[in-house]
């Protein structure tokens, strides 16, 4: 099932929380590649886990992480404004414009699970009023979300194939 | 409600005159004349910071505003606890409002003329500030949910207009968000005052529609403004685009 959860409230879901950090850690270091840190419990974490996001999260039948993403307002403090702005000229702020980061797949999930984030995504827009999302994508991840009908299109690029990072709008 | 077509203050004019507000009295100015122009009973703006400490402004009665302090609902109001740390949206009927505690804390404050349905946007200021911007009415579910349906997204600007009007007034704030726009931007909305339609726009400037729609978003809150046109009217009489 579809799950939002705000960061506060992950203390609620121990399995959810800790098998969604832990297949973070899985796509982005051990799949991707990214530079990101993994602490000792072999959660994948950044400093804007702290922010309080809301995460749109699948949970399998057994309460395990199927995917999940992050959306944090960009009224705050965001990814994109401060370690993308280069792709973006200036800084994206509008309570109507949230970032969807840390778009994550459980290793072997099903079609579905990308299917029903997106159907999550849609959510949001329509009962939270939001207009866009923006997010930085690398080039692998925009080849999996146009897989799934999910337009990412990019406002700036930096870096060349599969390193490519796009900064751009999520239509769903 | 629902028909709001009488000749009262366009929101526009009363988000121009909150920007030009240097007072509290600015900010209740504005939800007394939002209440009027859309005809609902109640608009109230309520700071919260992370010490505790409340100020707020509205159209509650002030017996209500006395007794909430006086019996410390911000300890029990589940439109706080609901919101607190939140930043999406939220329709009072979606809090929890079963403990005894939240129902009497209800039939308390219907008894002193607040409305039956709510709608509250959280914001989250710099800092650990919190603030909620309420819109609150007397009516039944459907003609509730009509109705913040259609007015959501402007109810969320209006929100945090309020709250930057709120934060200029703190001793020792951060400096405001530059209100420049940015040389997209200025293209953009140059090309919009001249008649150009999105789809011109983007190709104008080699950009896709999406992305345009989100240069146009950013700069439309910079500029305080409800809508395209109201943020090109804007930038034309801040002298940001010379058309």
């Amino acid at each position: 099932m579809l799950r939002y959860v705000y960061a506060s409230d992950l203390n609620d879901f121990p399995k959810l929380a800790r098998t969604m950090f832990r297949d973070r850690a899985d796509q982005f270091k051990t799949r991707l590649g990214w530079d990101v840190s993994v602490d000792p419990e072999g959660y994948e974490r950044d400093e804007y886990d702290d922010l309080n996001p809301l995460y749109v999260i699948w949970e399998e039948p057994d309460g395990s992480h199927g995917g999940s993403m992050r959306f944090l307002p960009t009224t705050g403090r965001t990814m994109v404004n401060e370690h993308f702005s280069d792709l973006i000229s200036g800084p994206i702020k509008s309570p109507l414009i949230w970032e969807c980061t840390r778009f994550c797949l459980t290793s072997g999930a099903g079609g579905h699970v990308a299917a029903a984030l997106m159907l999550g995504g849609g959510e949001i827009m329509q009962n939270f009023g939001v207009e866009h999302f923006v997010g930085v994508f690398d080039a692998r991840m925009v080849r999996m979300l146009s897989h799934d009908r999910v337009v990412a299109r990019g406002a700036g690029q930096r870096g060349r194939g599969a390193r490519t990072d796009q900064c751009g709008t999520l239509a769903f | 409600m629902l028909s709001a077509r009488t000749a009262t203050k366009p929101v526009e004019l009363i988000l121009e005159e909150l920007e030009k507000a240097d007072g509290l009295e600015g900010l209740q100015t504005a939800t007394e004349a939002l209440c009027e122009h859309y005809k609902i009973d109640h608009v109230i703006y309520h700071w919260v910071d992370s010490a505790g400490e409340q100020y707020g402004c509205g159209t509650y009665s002030d017996t209500w505003r006395h007794r909430y302090l006086e019996l410390n609902y911000l300890r029990i109001d589940p439109v706080i606890i609901g919101c607190f740390q939140r930043f999406h949206p939220v329709d009072w009927k979606r809090l929890d409002w079963s403990s005894k505690a939240a129902r009497a804390f209800q039939a308390d404050a219907i008894s002193h003329g607040v409305g039956n349905q709510g709608f509250s946007v959280p914001i989250r200021g710099p800092n650990g500030q919190f603030a909620l911007f309420t819109v609150n009415h007397s009516c039944d579910d459907d003609a509730w949910a009509n109705w913040t349906d259609a007015q959501r997204r402007d109810l969320i600007l209006i929100a945090h207009y309020f709250n930057q009007k709120a934060l200029e007034f703190e001793p020792d704030r951060t400096p405001e968000q530059s209100r420049d726009l940015s040389p997209r931007e200025i293209d953009a909305m140059t090309l919009l005052a001249m008649g150009y339609s999105r789809a011109q726009v983007a190709d104008t400037l080699s950009i896709s529609e999406h992305t345009l729609r989100v240069y146009i978003e950013r700069a439309r809150f910079k500029l305080g403004a409800l809508n395209t046109t109201h943020a090109v009217a804007r930038a034309m009489s801040l002298g940001l685009i010379v058309v």
